[in-house]
């Protein structure tokens, strides 16, 4: 097929740049994904039965999976009200708030980790205003929560922004003149078109958060059964020396986190589908 | 164009204020205060300490090297993915793309499973006494593995766009395959490179999950700044793990500023 190609297409550089990138992608990604595949069934199967009967790893997952979904839901609507002011507000300071918005992306997970700990600690800045509110944050699931907002924001910002973009503000306009109401407005007509960018935001942002590490373990508390999310619970595996639960956990992680996404993609694409059926009708 | 009523407006701008007032710049702010509690010397000093200077100077090499492979690679796949047209190119960039969607902890297990003492290699390694876990080669390894994907994704998009016909003019007037790369295609994808670049280093740098599980965690040898803040952390010493954090925190917004930067150039220069 190579040849094929090379011989219809003037371009040189094919053969040097599949041997590169092969190189390249097996070597870093393909052999250890590889060995994260085979190294669960390799003593026999035991080990993975043994991880598949193993309480405390499915309370890690309900820990993991629940606080990147509620995490990533309470993003959508701060990520929308960023989008939107980004994009339509007469915004002061448009391209500091621009550029601030992609800090937690590029800020490193330890420093967000013992950061926010401190924040929402019981005489941290906010910690200490939700402390007199009798609410505590630090050393609880809450707290996972509120590290993972912080992770999962700027994906939602960045999906809504270039639709956004793309929409002629005429469209709300118009809505308005014609005599819908506020509410009526953003629900009939400036929510549907958002939504298939909002989903795309939304399992990014999640799919971020499932796997996230170094901003929830120092404000998380990592209480077994309460507070220890999934890639915590495979770091104790390994102090255990217990190469085999670590991977079995890890691949089942991966695995869910991929079922997951699918799952979110279809739904993403009946979102999609829906407002096409309804555009046509 | 009309825009929102100027009431709107108002609670618009309030709202976005307040959001990211209290979501991205009391965190930063958090950092510098908790970093100059005790005056700007004792910060400094801190940094000065052999295992801070041992963990800068081994997050410095790391990354370079990291970024240096991954933007070699990136530039040849997305070469490869946006010139040619042939089957399994989706399967190819989903591939690429997939560190980003793995859990750093994973990241950095994948390695042990090959060269740590249970690994695959693990025995001969031993033999032959090579170090790789818990030393830095695993820690190069796994570094290498979570900034996989940045230069090729911000390449792609771009030179997908880009098309091919120039690479083809120079080829029929003599250029080879390097020279097309270096002259014509590299140039032109210069602002998009470059972003791609400074993503890489700043995931580099900051890496924590993934590299902490291939680390020994021994100060001054096998730590890097992450994993020397959490050391610091949980060792009470809040004002050095909060200098080195303001330092990361630096880092990270030269890197978010300068992208932006970049993207705004790019984006004029292609409307």
């Amino acid at each position: 097929m190579v040849f094929w190609l090379r011989r219809r297409d003037g371009l040189p550089g094919l053969s040097i740049s599949i041997a590169f990138t092969l190189v390249w992608i097996g070597l870093i990604v393909a052999l250890p994904l590889t060995a994260l595949v085979l190294r669960p069934w390799q003593d026999g199967g035991a080990v993975m039965l043994r991880a598949l009967h193993d309480t405390r790893m499915y309370a890690a997952l309900r820990v993991s999976f629940g606080c990147a979904a509620l995490a990533a839901l309470i993003d959508v609507p701060l990520g929308l009200l960023l989008a939107w002011a980004l994009v339509r507000a007469r915004l002061p300071g448009r391209r500091a708030i621009d550029a601030l918005i992609d800090l937690p992306f590029a800020l490193p997970t330890a420093v967000t980790g013992i950061t926010l700990a401190t924040l929402y600690g019981p005489t941290g800045w906010i910690g200490a205003l939700l402390a007199r509110a009798g609410i505590r944050v630090a050393y609880t699931p809450a707290g996972i929560v509120a590290a993972l907002m912080f992770v999962g924001l700027p994906f939602i910002v960045r999906a809504v922004e270039p639709v956004l973009r793309g929409l002629p503000p005429e469209l709300e306009e118009a809505g308005l003149l014609l005599g819908a109401s506020p509410l009526q407005n953003f629900r009939r007509v400036i929510l549907p078109p958002l939504l298939p960018p909002l989903v795309a935001g939304f399992s990014l942002a999640f799919a971020r958060c499932i796997g996230e590490y170094g901003s929830v373990i120092f404000i998380a508390g990592n209480q077994p059964f309460h507070s220890e999310i999934a890639p915590l619970l495979i770091v104790v595996r390994l102090q255990e020396y217990d190469y085999g639960g670590a991977t079995a956990i890890a691949l089942i992680l991966l695995l869910s986190a991929l079922v997951c996404m699918t799952g979110v993609a279809a739904l993403r694409r009946r979102v999609s589908r829906g407002l096409v059926a309804r555009g046509a009708a | 164009m009309g825009g929102p009523s100027r009431r709107g407006n108002a609670v618009l701008v309030a709202a976005t204020y307040l959001t990211v007032l209290a979501v991205l710049v009391l965190p930063v702010l958090l950092v510098m205060v908790e970093a100059l509690r005790t005056g700007i010397m004792a910060a400094w000093r801190s940094l000065l300490d052999p295992d801070a200077l041992s963990a800068i100077r081994l997050t410095l090499v790391v990354t370079l090297v990291a970024t240096l492979v991954n933007t070699a690679g990136g530039i040849m796949a997305a070469w490869l993915v946006t010139k040619y047209r042939f089957r399994g190119r989706g399967a190819l960039v989903a591939l690429i793309e997939l560190p980003i969607s793995v859990s750093p902890v994973i990241a950095g297990l994948v390695w042990l499973l090959l060269f740590g003492r249970q690994g695959w290699w693990g025995d001969w390694l031993d033999r032959h006494n090579i170090q790789i876990a818990f030393a830095t080669p695993g820690i190069l390894l796994a570094t290498l593995f979570v900034t996989f994907p940045y230069v090729a994704r911000t390449l792609m998009p771009f030179m997908e766009q880009q098309g091919r016909e120039a690479e083809e003019a120079a080829f029929l007037l003599g250029a080879g395959f390097w020279r097309t790369l270096w002259r014509v295609t590299l140039p032109d994808a210069r602002w998009a490179l470059l972003s791609g670049i400074l993503l890489t280093t700043a995931r580099g740098i900051g890496e924590f999950g993934a590299v902490s599980v291939v680390s020994g965690h021994i100060p001054g040898l096998t730590e890097t700044m992450p994993l020397h803040i959490e050391t610091l952390y949980n060792g009470y010493q809040t004002v050095a793990a909060f200098t080195m954090a303001a330092l990361l925190a630096l880092i990270a917004m030269a890197t978010v500023l300068l992208r932006s930067f970049l993207e705004h150039d790019f984006r004029k220069a292609s409307s």
